[in-house]
């Protein structure tokens, strides 16, 4: 709770905050089927209608109402990123802390795995795991997923390895705490403070990856609806429906701006090294 | 050990990583190679043709011997043939990576020249009016994906201001220098944008470290000119994030160029690994990645030895 107050303290924080929660809320009516219409139904006499009172945000080329399009598609995407996100927090905490714990010949082997898959540029990486499985929002979870997991075995190496000399580490295992039981309770529970503004920043990258992935026809398939999707069929467009292009861009655009917003506040409010210093 | 020999050491280890992920990546995909590279008409072969065919492109070998001989080939440039263009990989490659390297060094420039002096000017006038607005752009810039911007950067051309970017073919800045950097130059500012927004953001935040130091302080006492400080004794010192910022940007700026090249429809490497990837074009997808991994590895390390010779701390192994 209290830490929800200081996150509400920060300028940035505040306003990261509210734009997540309006996001997390509009994917909930979304996925509710609270939608202004049926996001899959043509209206065929109402096909690339502007804004209007009926279809607030327009329709598109097969007249399918794009409020209704986007609010699955925030859904959409930010199920990829939770998704994504999540799998590499694990993934990547678990060789971070293994490879610090263990050391030496493990540490070099591990570490070096995670170098080689930081050899590649991400979109890069992301491209030639959707060649091997084939595209599909499933692949793009496990891309972005591969992506991410040498950032996090990196962000949680480092601070564990000097948790793993502090003394209550050694008191701990004079103690005879079992190795899950330090590795878990005293070098996890410390790590959890760069692991929370981590994850905040990967989730914004996760958006980006997953848009731009279906953007280039390699994430999510139609007709199933997605902002990368809708911003890469609005392309031909643009002349004539330029809010295909407009709203979509936009809603990308604010769901990356509240993750990165709340992200760099959550740094600022767990480092206080930080205050006000955007790194 | 000491860092540069310890980065010397691992780089070539590191290589050989990534060509092995790339090797057996590869080799993932379901389906036999001479059914991908013959389509339907493998269906006629027989099982004796098949086998032929097997034994010549060497797939019959086990995997790790026909590693071997990807691998030594690869050390003769041989880095096979695509099956969409009928040439050696390594020379389509080589035909589209100007364009690409054209376009990172340029959206680099653009990032670089925008970013330093705005993260610098944010730093000078901490929390004040010009700072606020800086870091609200820069916050914003970091949140514009370059889809986002690119195709709205084409709307604003085409329809309020009636030009049609060139699109589909290239000049080269060998051919004709002005019309290659005008052909590149909408592009680059789409690429460069978001790297832009991080360059300024560590410029200022190191600028704000570095200010705080002591011989910042002796140089003030001194007498120094505010102007001085900030140019010739903080920048410098400043600049060192920045620089091993640009180096790893600029390895995803040739991969990043992938969704600009498919915005302006520019026929670069980006463009290319994403065709081979819809065409199944597996030897061009494999030869592509791995050379843009090989230039991704080397700029990271030319960039690691730049910061140590930077900063001598780090050659001493105090990092």
């Amino acid at each position: 709770m209290r830490f929800l107050q200081a996150l509400f303290r920060h300028p940035s924080g505040r306003i990261g905050a509210s734009i997540i929660a309006i996001y997390l809320g509009v994917a909930l009516l979304g996925a509710l089927g609270l939608t202004p219409h049926n996001a899959l139904k043509q209206f065929p006499i109402d096909r690339l209608k502007p804004p209007s009172l009926l279809y607030l945000m327009g329709t598109d080329l097969l007249g399918r109402d794009t409020l209704s399009r986007l609010m699955l598609g925030i859904g959409q995407s930010l199920v990829v990123a939770f998704g994504s996100v999540a799998i590499a927090t694990v993934a990547g905490t678990v060789i971070g802390l293994l490879a610090a714990w263990w050391g030496s010949l493990w540490d070099g082997v591990l570490m070096r795995l995670m170098d080689v898959l930081l050899a590649f540029p991400a979109i890069l990486l992301a491209l030639l795991i959707i060649a091997i499985v084939g595209p599909g929002p499933f692949t793009s979870v496990t891309a972005i997923a591969i992506v991410y997991t040498p950032i996090f075995a990196r962000v949680v190496r480092g601070p564990a390895l000097s948790l793993k000399r502090r003394e209550f580490v050694d008191a701990a295992r004079t103690f005879g705490s079992s190795q899950a039981y330090i590795l878990t309770r005293h070098l996890l529970l410390n790590l959890i403070a760069p692991l929370t503004v981590q994850v905040t920043l990967a989730l914004a990258w996760a958006l980006l990856t997953e848009a731009g992935l279906s953007f280039l026809g390699l994430g999510t398939q139609p007709p199933a609806p997605s902002l990368g999707l809708m911003l890469s069929e609005s392309r031909n467009l643009m002349q004539h429906a330029p809010w295909l292009m407009l709203f979509p861009g936009l809603a990308i655009m604010l769901g990356i701006l509240g993750f990165n917003l709340t992200g760099d506040a959550l740094r600022d409010i767990l480092d206080p090294r930080m205050q006000g210093r955007p790194a | 050990m000491n860092y540069v020999a310890q980065r010397l050491l691992t780089f070539p280890l590191i290589l050989l990583g990534v060509s092995v992920l790339v090797f057996v990546s590869i080799r993932l995909i379901p389906g036999d190679a001479i059914t991908a590279m013959l389509g339907t008409e493998a269906g006629l072969l027989t099982s004796e043709q098949r086998a032929v065919l097997a034994r010549y492109f060497g797939i019959d070998q086990p995997i790790w011997s026909q590693y071997l001989t990807w691998f030594g080939g690869l050390f003769q440039g041989d880095l096979g043939i695509s099956v969409t263009f009928g040439r050696p990989v390594l020379s389509v490659i080589l035909d589209h990576f100007p364009l690409t390297l054209e376009l990172a060094l340029l959206s680099m420039l653009i990032a670089l020249s925008a970013g330093v002096p705005l993260g610098v000017l944010a730093a000078t006038r901490n929390e004040r009016t010009s700072d606020l607005v800086v870091r609200v752009l820069a916050m914003l810039g970091q949140s514009t994906p370059s889809f986002v911007l690119g195709l709205l950067i084409i709307y604003f051309l085409s329809v309020v201001f009636g030009v049609v970017p060139t699109m589909g073919t290239f000049t080269p800045l060998t051919v004709d220098p002005l019309a290659s950097l005008g052909q590149l130059v909408f592009p680059a500012i789409t690429l460069g944008f978001a790297f832009a927004a991080s360059v300024t953001r560590i410029s200022r935040s190191a600028m704000l470290d570095v200010l705080g130091d002591d011989y910042i302080r002796t140089a003030r006492s001194k007498g120094a000119s505010a102007r001085s400080v900030v140019w010739t004794h903080a920048l410098p010192n400043a600049l060192i994030p920045v620089v091993t910022l640009s180096g790893v940007e600029f390895g995803y700026l040739l991969g990043g160029a992938v969704i600009v090249e498919q915005i302006f429809a520019l026929p670069g490497l980006g463009r290319l690994v994403l065709n081979a990837i819809t065409q199944r074009d597996y030897a061009l997808v494999q030869g592509s990645v791995l050379f843009v991994a090989f230039n991704f590895l080397v700029v990271n390390l030319l960039v690691d030895l730049i910061y140590v010779a930077l900063d001598p701390r780090i050659r001493l192994g105090k990092r």
